[in-house]
């Protein structure tokens, strides 16, 4: 099992850094390349998440991102120490609701329940909030072996 | 570092906003101030082009939503052209074809446009 871990402060202009470390971390687990974007684009949503109603754009929090990689799944753990978040809470969204009423909410959410095979939230409020996304991938490097 | 920047041309009443790079939470407010600043103009045909735009996150598309009913109501709308698979199929997984017109190329939007009138 690969593990790797990357932590960094709760600022927008880091989602280019997280997205290059996921990057990396998807290449040297052997991820396929749809997959690799679907991952990235999750964890984004994610991480953007955080920054914005965890850390309400406060932007010393941190978040430690982990990533660990079997044959068969790619799995991103995201920490923050933040405001707890109770997901449960948020409706799926409805594009014809937000046209009428000039917001957007639950976007990032419903993206990462559509292209992650696994979405779980740990909140312990006053300690931390973590975030588990997993993907099923495919043992591609076992042609090559 | 320039991992997002847009450029405007204006062609007749219809203004194109070319998308270049990455389109995330950081980089959204930029295309905001854009449309912020052609619908002070009264300029409401606008047409973006995707051409050149490597990637969308939700934060992104957003900016989408938060103007189109303005537009609209001013007779106006946003056209959307020349994503890549991977840009419309985030899109598309949001339900956005309903609400929005998406065109293969820059000119075909465009031309919807004039061939309106």
């Amino acid at each position: 099992m690969k593990t790797k871990i990357f932590k960094v402060k709760s600022k927008t202009e880091n989602l280019s850094l997280i997205r290059d470390f996921i990057k990396t971390a998807t290449a040297e687990a052997g991820v396929t390349s749809d997959a690799v974007e679907n991952i990235i684009l999750a964890v984004d949503e994610a991480c953007t998440n955080i920054i914005k109603h965890a850390y309400k754009s406060f932007p010393d929090g941190e978040l430690i991102i982990k990533t660990k990689s079997t044959l068969s799944r790619f799995v991103i753990s995201i920490i923050d120490y933040g405001n707890s978040f109770e997901p449960d809470t948020i409706p799926e969204p409805d594009l014809q609701k937000y046209y009428r009423q000039k917001r957007v909410g639950g976007l990032g959410m419903y993206l990462m329940k559509t292209l992650m095979d696994d979405v779980k939230y740990v909140s312990i409020p006053g300690k931390y909030n973590e975030v588990m996304l997993s993907k099923n991938i495919e043992a591609a490097h076992s042609n090559a072996g | 570092m320039a991992e997002f920047n847009t450029s405007i041309k204006e062609q007749g009443a219809v203004s194109i906003i070319n998308l270049k790079g990455y389109l995330d939470a950081h980089t959204a407010p930029i295309l905001e101030n854009n449309f912020v600043d052609l619908i002070d103009k009264n300029r409401f045909q606008i047409v973006v082009d995707f051409k050149d735009l490597a990637y969308i996150s939700s934060a992104g598309l957003g900016v989408f939503m938060a103007y189109i009913e303005k537009i609209r109501e001013s007779n106006g709308d946003i056209k959307l052209a020349g994503m890549n698979n991977k840009v419309y199929n985030i899109f598309d997984l949001l339900g956005f074809p309903l609400l929005y017109e998406i065109f293969n190329s820059e000119s075909e939007a465009v031309q919807k446009f004039t061939e309106k009138k």
